[in-house]
């Protein structure tokens, strides 16, 4: 989204009151009233989103003696430690969930990103043979879904009940994304694409040496979205999976941190961790940190194309 | 769905240097194709149909067999016997579904808290867009945006903890309440302030994320118009009034319309772990009342029945928005958007 070049200046952009070129008339500046209007609702803006957060990665450090002052959640750091990690990830259920969620998001998400990038292929050629049924299969899905229980029995008589399959295959493929990435395709400079078909190439290396590297952006969007989707999925698992030791994070978050109940098993190992047990609050925030950690670790290489892969689906889709 | 083939025609015909004849319409196609050009075309494009096999594969067993499976709604299902073996019951189950006070209520919820989002939720997008294309600073922006998008990451189980961890009877803001002598609410276990926490809850996920698309509207208006209204004298409101909205006026009408198609469907996973604490008279909406009478209860057949109605309900309310939305002329819109 950038809109203005940055312009080398001895004072900073925001100060200038004059029209000037990287600045167009109707983007003046405003008064000192509507500039500290708007300080104002950025700050809150940025509060809102980022407040939260920091209280609850705060907290996850912290002692139980700050906890405790603190009356629960820590707004003001004091004394830090890493206790509360180290009992999470001793091998506990939370370990456990966590390998869980990994697997789902790595497995899933590699066959739906595989399977959509070929679907998006085979339908982005004008003209070819049966691209507008199968297509019209696609945007039913988007349309009308078969319903939560008829699904259930489904996935239940495929003896899927209590595998990881479970959380897999019923969303492995998602229309919406088919289309992004065949939109996406259809963009891609076709003569390009027909030099190398007359140069004999067949249309899987076309897809794969020609289309695929030239469709980074758009893929890394739709990967990070079925990832997104198999990282935060709950309500399946909770359909699905019975067996606690099969629960991926988000069960465990709704369980232990949302509703209180005790972990099965104990998630906590206090004991044998240096430095004493870690405070329970401290715990339950160290699982929100690692139910959020996944999503900012892979979301700033992602995030600048967002707009554009967004926009490319939904409207030229 | 037409919409789809128009915009598709559109497209495939302006597309550049494709030199296969651009699909002929059925009626544009040279009298009676013959086997052998169909034959033809099968072994040019094998290769494409090939690579659509595994998705359309997973989307046959996974979305078509089980929109088979909705018979039961017509059965006295067991899973014991199974699909196969139940006895059909006509429309039994759906008489049961109509005549049933707690789906009817559960209808009223879902409207009301679709209806309630629609006023407090829906705009919020769009003045965050007209807020964020204000800002002058394009590092700033950049911030604003790349931050307020990040919530729309976060699963809901994330959210309503986050949201109880700080309005929750135990949380942040009754803990610095309570150090004023004022605490003692708890906002995540009240009915009255239900429609306001789900609102709210659901402005902090996906405000920004809606903001992309109105952003990308506002990015389109040309920038002589704003020059233009400038030189004739008209103050910043003026131009937000005469040519910014008029600008994003489209988009918003969109995006109105298929909200009110989609309006049977509210956050079900939002709802489903907020409504053991608020409870089932505020909480209870068509989805979560679909799971606690089919896959709690085991109420299967009346469960499928009342999940088909609402299925049937929601795609003739997006198709229905659909048309509307040509009738305002705008584009077909065959996605969410």
């Amino acid at each position: 989204m950038s809109t203005t070049t940055v312009h080398e200046s001895t004072e900073p952009t925001w100060f200038k009151r004059t029209f000037t070129a990287e600045r167009p008339p109707w983007q003046e500046r405003q008064g000192p009233f509507g500039l500290l209007l708007k300080g104002i609702a950025t700050v809150l803006v940025l509060l809102a989103v980022l407040l939260p957060l920091y209280t609850v990665v705060l907290t996850s450090f912290s002692g139980q003696e700050a906890i405790t002052e603190a009356g629960g959640l820590v707004l003001v750091p004091g004394e830090l430690t890493l206790a509360a990690y180290r009992t999470v990830l001793a091998g506990g259920v939370v370990t456990q969930a966590a390998m869980v969620s990994i697997f789902v998001t790595v497995v899933g998400t590699s066959l739906s990103v595989l399977v959509s990038i070929l679907a998006a292929y085979g339908l982005s050629r004008p003209a070819s043979l049966w691209h507008r049924p199968i297509l019209f299969t696609f945007l039913i899905t988007m349309f009308f879904g078969a319903g939560m229980i008829p699904t259930y029995l489904l996935v239940s008589s495929l003896g899927l009940i209590n595998t990881l399959w479970s959380l897999i295959l019923p969303t492995a493929v998602s229309a919406f994304n088919v289309l992004v990435l065949r939109a996406f395709f259809m963009g891609i400079d076709q003569s390009i694409l027909e030099a190398a078909r007359i140069d004999g190439a067949s249309d899987w290396r076309i897809l794969f040496s020609l289309v695929v590297p030239m469709s980074k952006a758009a893929i890394a969007v739709v990967a990070m979205f079925y990832a997104v989707g198999y990282f935060n999925a709950f309500f399946n698992a909770m359909l699905y999976i019975n067996d606690n030791s099969l629960w991926p994070l988000q069960l465990v978050l709704r369980s232990y941190v949302l509703q209180g109940v005790e972990l099965p098993g104990g998630g906590a190992v206090p004991g044998d961790v240096a430095g004493g047990a870690p405070a329970d609050l401290a715990v339950k925030m160290a699982i929100m940190v690692l139910a959020i950690l996944p999503i900012l670790a892979v979301y700033p290489f992602v995030q600048r194309h967002f707009t554009k892969g967004v926009i490319f689906g939904a409207i030229k889709g | 769905m037409s919409s789809t083939t128009e915009i598709d025609e559109v497209r495939d015909a302006g597309r550049p240097g494709e030199t296969r004849p651009s699909r002929p319409a059925p009626r544009n196609e040279p009298p009676a194709r013959s086997r052998k050009g169909w034959r033809l075309r099968l072994r040019q494009d094998r290769t494409l149909l090939i690579m659509c096999v595994p998705a359309v594969g997973l989307l046959a067993v996974f979305a078509y067999l089980p929109m088979l499976g909705n018979v039961i709604a017509w059965q006295d299902y067991s899973p014991y016997v199974g699909i196969a073996n139940s006895q059909f019951v006509g429309w039994a189950n759906f008489e049961r579904v109509f005549t049933n006070p707690l789906f009817l209520d559960a209808v009223v919820n879902t409207l009301t808290i679709t209806a309630f989002q629609l006023v407090f939720f829906f705009p919020v997008p769009i003045m965050l867009a007209l807020f964020v294309n204000g800002l002058m600073t394009p590092w700033l922006r950049n911030v604003i945006q790349s931050v307020v998008y990040l919530p729309h990451f976060f699963s809901w189980v994330l959210v309503v903890t986050i949201f109880q961890q700080i309005l929750g009877g135990a949380g942040l803001l009754n803990q610095e309440l309570g150090k004023l002598g004022l605490g003692g609410f708890d906002m995540m276990t009240n009915p009255d302030t239900f429609l306001l926490l789900v609102t709210s809850q659901a402005v902090w996920k996906d405000a920004g994320w809606g903001m992309i698309i109105f952003l990308a509207a506002l990015s389109t208006v040309n920038p002589e118009h704003y020059e233009a209204a400038a030189l004739d004298g008209a103050g910043r409101w003026r131009r937000m009034w005469h040519v910014t909205l008029p600008a994003i006026r489209p988009t918003i009408i969109l995006l109105l319309i298929l909200r009110l198609g989609d309006s049977l469907t509210v956050g079900f996973e939002q709802l489903i772990l907020q409504r053991g604490a608020v409870g089932a008279e505020v909480a209870e909406v068509i989805d979560t009342y679909v799971y606690y009478q089919g896959v709690v209860n085991g109420d299967w057949a009346f469960a499928a029945a009342a999940g088909l109605v609402k299925g049937l309900v929601s795609l003739l309310l997006v198709l229905g928005a659909n048309k509307l939305a040509h009738l305002f002329g705008e584009a077909g819109v065959y996605k969410k958007a």
